[in-house]
Formats: C-alpha cells, structure tokens, sequence
C-alpha cells in the first residue's frame, strides 16, 4: 500500500487540526491519570456516612441527589461504586505488579540460564495456559480460603504466562546482538549483562505488558469476587455489588446493577486505550496507522 | 520438551527428493506429531493433578468436617479417626496422591460431597448442557466476529470501521456478568420475553420439558457469550486481512479491475479463514471461563455453576474433577488449532518446530 498517492491536498490541510498519535496519547495519559486519581482520591476522601444506612431513602432511583440511586438499605450507591472502584484498583495494581515481576523473572531466566531453564519455564507456561484462567483463579482462591490475600496471590500467579513469553522472545534478540556478545567476550558476568544491557531494553515490552495486563486483572478480580470465591461480603468491592444486586433484578432495580458494571466498563476501557496507543507507538510497523 | 525432537526429527527428514515422498511423510509426521502432543499433554495433566492435589490438600477446608457437614458435634475424636483412617487420610500425601491417581486412571473420580453422587457422571451430565451453550456461543460469536472484521478491513478508515473498531475495545473490556445482568435487565425484566434463568422451567416434570423450553433458556446465556466472543475475532481477522490486502497480489488483482466482495471472494477469504478458525479454536479458555460466569449470572446448571458451587461450598472431588476436565477441554481445542495449522498449512510443516 503506498499512502501517499491516495492522500488529496485538501485532506492534507484538514489533517493538520488533527492531533498525531503522540499528542492524542498524551492527552489520553493525562485524562485516564485523572480520572484514576479522582476515584482513588474520591475513594480515600468519601465519608463512610454516606454509605451509612438510611432506611428512609431506601431502593430510590437515580436523581440528583443520588446520582446512581440507592440500594435496599438507603446506601448512595454512587458512592458505593466509587469505593468499590478504588478497592478494585488497589488489587488490580498489586496483582499486575506482581505478576509482571514474575513474568520478567521467568522471561529473563528462561533466556539466559541455559537450555533446561528455557524447556522448564516454557513447560511452565504452557501448564499455565492449559487450564482456564478463572478456574485457575477459583482453585488458588479456593485453597487460600478466598479473601484478599487468595484473590492477590490467585491473579499475580494466572496473569504472567503470555507477558513471559513476550519478554523472552525480546530477551532472545537482545542477547544475540553484537554488543552483548562484546560484552560477553570482555568477561563481564550474565548478571552485570542483565541489568545493563538486556533490562533496559524491556522497560517498554515491561510498561505495555503492564497496562494491557491491568484490565485484565480488575477484570477477573472481579469476576471472582463476583462468583463469591474473592473479597468479603463486607468490602464494597465491585463484585459484591453487583452480586448483590442480582436479588433485586426481578424488582426492577436496574441501577443497582447498571451503573457500577459501567464505570468497571469505562475504568477498564480507559487503561486499555492506553496500553494499546503505547504500543502502536512503539511498534514501527503499526505506527503509522491512525 | 518433546517438541524439540518433533522439530530435530523433521529436520532430518528428507524434503528435496519430491513431491511424492514428501505425500508419503505426511501421514507419517501426523501420526508423530499427535503423539508428541499426546505425550506432551500427559505430562500437563499429571503435572495439574499433582499441583491441584497439593493445593486442594493445603486448603484450610478439613475434608472430614467438609464431608460430615452439620453433623460434625456428634462425630467424637475417635470417630475422627475411623473416618479418616478410613479415607486413607492419615496416610503420608504422597501415598494418598498415587491411591487418589490409580483410582483416577480406573475411571473413579470420587463422590461428589455435595451431590452425593459419582463425580463422573455429575460431570458426564452438565457437560452437555454446558456443550450446548458453548458450541452455540463459539459458531454464533466466530461467525459474526468474522464477518464484522471482513467487513471493517474492506472498508478501512470509513465510518463504519472506526465503529466496528470502537465496538470490539469497547467489548474487549466489558465484564461478562454485567453484560449478562443487562440482558437479565432488558430482556428478562423489562421485556418478559425470557424467563429469568435455569435450564429448564421449574415445576415442571423432567419428562415434561420441551425442546422449546430448553432453548428458551439457553437463548439469554448464548447470546451474551456471543455478543462479548466476537471481538477477539472480529480485530484478528480485520488485522489479518488488512495485511493480505497490503500485498502484491493484491495490489495486482486490484490493477486487473477486481474489487470489492470478488476481491475478497477470490484473494482474502482464504487467507483470513484460517487463521480466524484457529484464533476460534485456541479461544476455549475464555470461552470456559465466559460460560462460568454466564451459567452463575442466569443459574444455568452447567459446569461453570458446578465449579462455583464446588469451590463455594468445599466439594474437594468435583472440583478436581472439574479442574482436569477443563484442562482436556482447552487441550483439545488447542490440538485441533494446532493439527489444522499443520495439515492445511504447509508452511508450518517446513519451517516451524511446534
């Protein structure tokens, strides 16, 4: 394809009001971080009052005061959603640091350490990818008698598998190029290589990995929580809102369910648009696309 | 690790001496090439069942109180031990691993605790209605998913891309359940078209229940599986034919005067077809996953709801089980991906190590 016969003069000058993917993934950088620091900050900074029980305003729909309505026992249920959200984000984080680390250990490992690390870790992998993820999830969950160390351990030890493989096909190239191989030769050890010449190569498969995974995790964190394998009944997470809601479908209460699901929905969303414009910018051959 | 012996063997093979001896290998190569997999998946499946034996046996859950249940003030201590020299759970957990394994391999997969029956056929009877599901899910979302992505791809950068492009993210990133509450919501409350969930209307006999009435119910939890399945596949297949229509040949047809759906008729389809299928097939994980939440959002009584059900309620048996029947599940869907890549595509066979 050779875009430069298609593309007209006039479409030329229009295009110049556009933003280019740099500036349009700056912007979206800096609106998903508000938006991020709001619901956590909303989260901290919300009173637990608000969530107090309040029999007198019970099962109302959205109005301006309740912007989401209220749920069975008169709590505000906007400010429900937003604690939730800032719980999810929490583990979200923790669990997709954690399972970054270990994709990163494992990735490395496996691309250095010699042949019998490489067929033990991609062995790995595959045991990994062979079973479904949230079956996965509900038996680590089940073992740690749930709660919220299961559900961090459950989603740090089911996320890494794809991202290891990502980061040792990366590993692979560098270590096959000419100044790892100099430096191999000038008798520096494979530890000093890793952290000077190979690690920094991965910051960018690393960040990418990160915030496509991070969805991902708020994904199925609450998926688990919903299924009642994570979080206590007692958290306002997500999850238990949404469960809970489930009783009250056949009453018409459609808010309780609606509008938690859609800010998961636009939370999620946000991060992966930008895990998405992170990599179409650093993937040349996909950098060009609009 | 067995297949780099697939990829050492194939090397050795001879390939320049003719198309008939490279036919003739073919049957050969398959025949190997299934059993490395058969191999490779028996290694998996041990490496599952010791790893989920371990970690179901580190469970806090005591399987004596988790089998007696409420009864457990009448059991006294001695009884305790009856019970669980009965079991065998006084045993070293090596040993109860091997008893726990050859009863397995004899096709006894226990009881399960909280349907007191054979695991075996707990599983054997909700596989169906979880196939059910599933399969219709899996042919409605992959034919719709392909579709939509030919079309975004043919018409790429217009409107109606950007809006196919914009549906699948947005898709990408919706929870399961809550889209299966929207339904329940829309379809179920508000429009009383559905009933609200269960595979089969209550009341009724089991003999009673018609075909009609099993679709019924299966038309809410199909449909939301297929409506959040069809974005993997709609932007692999966008993305596999915008590249097919970047080629020469293409680029030639189009220079020849062919456009539009002969275009794609004659140069894409076949292309795109494949991969797309494949994509279809390795995608079984999520689609166990999908279906656990869609059958706890509707109650549909498939094996998702059993696995819920088993890790709520501490049904050590039938979770197992439901553990290695998923794992053959997903492995099969991915030796078909596999075997169709290495059959139809010749590329593979040549240069790849599996």
């Amino acid at each position: 394809m050779i875009p430069g016969l298609k593309i007209g003069t006039k479409e030329e000058k229009v295009k110049r009001f556009y933003l280019n993917r740099r500036q349009k993934t700056l912007l979206t950088i800096v609106v998903a971080t508000i938006i991020l620091l709001s619901v956590v900050v909303g989260g901290a900074m919300l009173d637990q009052e608000r969530i107090a029980t309040n029999l007198n305003e019970r099962n109302l729909p959205p109005s301006l005061k309740h912007l989401f309505g209220t749920d069975w026992l008169g709590r505000d249920m906007f400010t429900r959603t937003i604690m939730g959200l800032s719980l999810s984000m929490g583990v979200g984080l923790i669990g997709a640091i954690g399972s970054t680390s270990i994709a990163l250990v494992l990735g490395m490992v496996s691309a250095t350490m010699g042949k019998m690390a490489d067929r033990l870790i991609t062995w790995l992998i595959d045991l990994f990818l062979s079973v479904p993820h949230l079956v996965t999830l509900i038996l680590i969950a089940f073992t740690l008698g749930g709660g919220f160390k299961g559900i961090v351990i459950g989603l740090m030890l089911t996320h890494w598998p794809s991202l290891a493989r990502v980061i040792r096909a990366e590993v692979m190239q560098i270590r096959s190029a000419e100044y790892v191989q100099i430096s191999q030769q000038m008798g520096k050890s494979s530890w000093w290589i890793a952290v000077h010449h190979i690690f920094p190569h991965l910051i960018p498969q690393l960040l990418i990995g990160f915030m496509l995974m991070f969805p991902h995790v708020i994904l199925h964190e609450a998926a688990v929580t919903f299924l009642g394998l994570g979080l206590s009944p007692h958290e306002p997470a997500i999850g238990i809102i949404l469960s809970e809601s489930m009783k009250y479908l056949s009453s018409g209460m459609w808010w309780l369910a609606f509008f938690p699901g859609l800010c998961l929905l636009i939370i999620v969303r946000t991060f992966e648009t930008i895990g998405e414009n992170f990599r179409m910018l650093i993937d040349p051959t996909r950098a060009n696309e609009k | 690790m067995y297949m780099d012996m697939v990829g050492r063997q194939q090397t050795t093979l001879p390939t320049g001496n003719g198309v008939n001896n490279v036919r003739k290998n073919i049957g050969v190569k398959i025949s190997k090439f299934l059993l490395m997999k058969g191999l490779r998946m028996l290694t998996l499946l041990f490496a599952i069942c010791l790893i989920s034996f371990l970690l179901i046996k580190n469970s806090p859950i005591d399987p004596i109180q988790a089998y007696v249940g409420a009864d457990m003030i009448k059991v006294s201590p001695e009884q305790r031990e009856k019970i669980a020299e009965y079991w065998g759970l006084d045993q070293p957990v090596m040993v109860q691993f091997f008893s726990w394994l050859s009863a397995l391999l004899s096709g006894d997969l226990g009881t399960s605790m909280i349907f007191r029956r054979p695991v075996s056929e707990i599983i054997g009877e909700r596989f169906w209605n979880s196939l059910v599901l599933m399969l219709t899910a899996w042919i409605l979302s992959g034919v719709i998913g392909f579709v939509m992505g030919v079309v975004s791809a043919m018409k790429k950068d217009t409107w109606i891309d950007r809006i196919i492009k914009w549906y699948c993210y947005t898709l990408a990133s919706t929870p399961t359940f809550w889209m299966g509450l929207l339904m329940l919501i829309v379809f179920a409350v508000w429009l009383g078209w559905f009933p609200i969930g269960l595979g089969v209307p209550t009341g009724v006999l089991a003999e009673d229940v018609t075909l009609a009435d099993r679709l019924q119910h299966l038309i809410l939890p199909a449909m939301t599986l297929s409506i959040l399945g069809v974005a993997n596949v709609a932007l692999h297949t966008r993305q596999k034919l915008i590249d097919v229509l970047a080629s020469d040949y293409v680029l030639f047809a189009r220079a020849r005067g062919e456009r539009g759906f002969l275009l794609f008729w004659r140069h894409g389809l076949r292309n795109v077809a494949l991969p797309a299928i494949t994509l279809q097939f390795a995608a079984f994980s999520e689609l166990f996953g999908g279906a656990v939440l869609a059958e706890q959002v509707f109650s549909y009584p498939g094996l998702g709801q059993a696995t819920v059900e088993a890790g709520l309620r501490g049904d050590v048996p039938l979770l197992l089980g439901l553990v290695l029947f998923s794992t053959i599940f997903v492995f099969a869907g991915n030796l078909i991906a596999d075997m169709i890549y290495y059959v139809v595509d010749p590329r593979t066979r040549e240069s790849r190590t599996i």
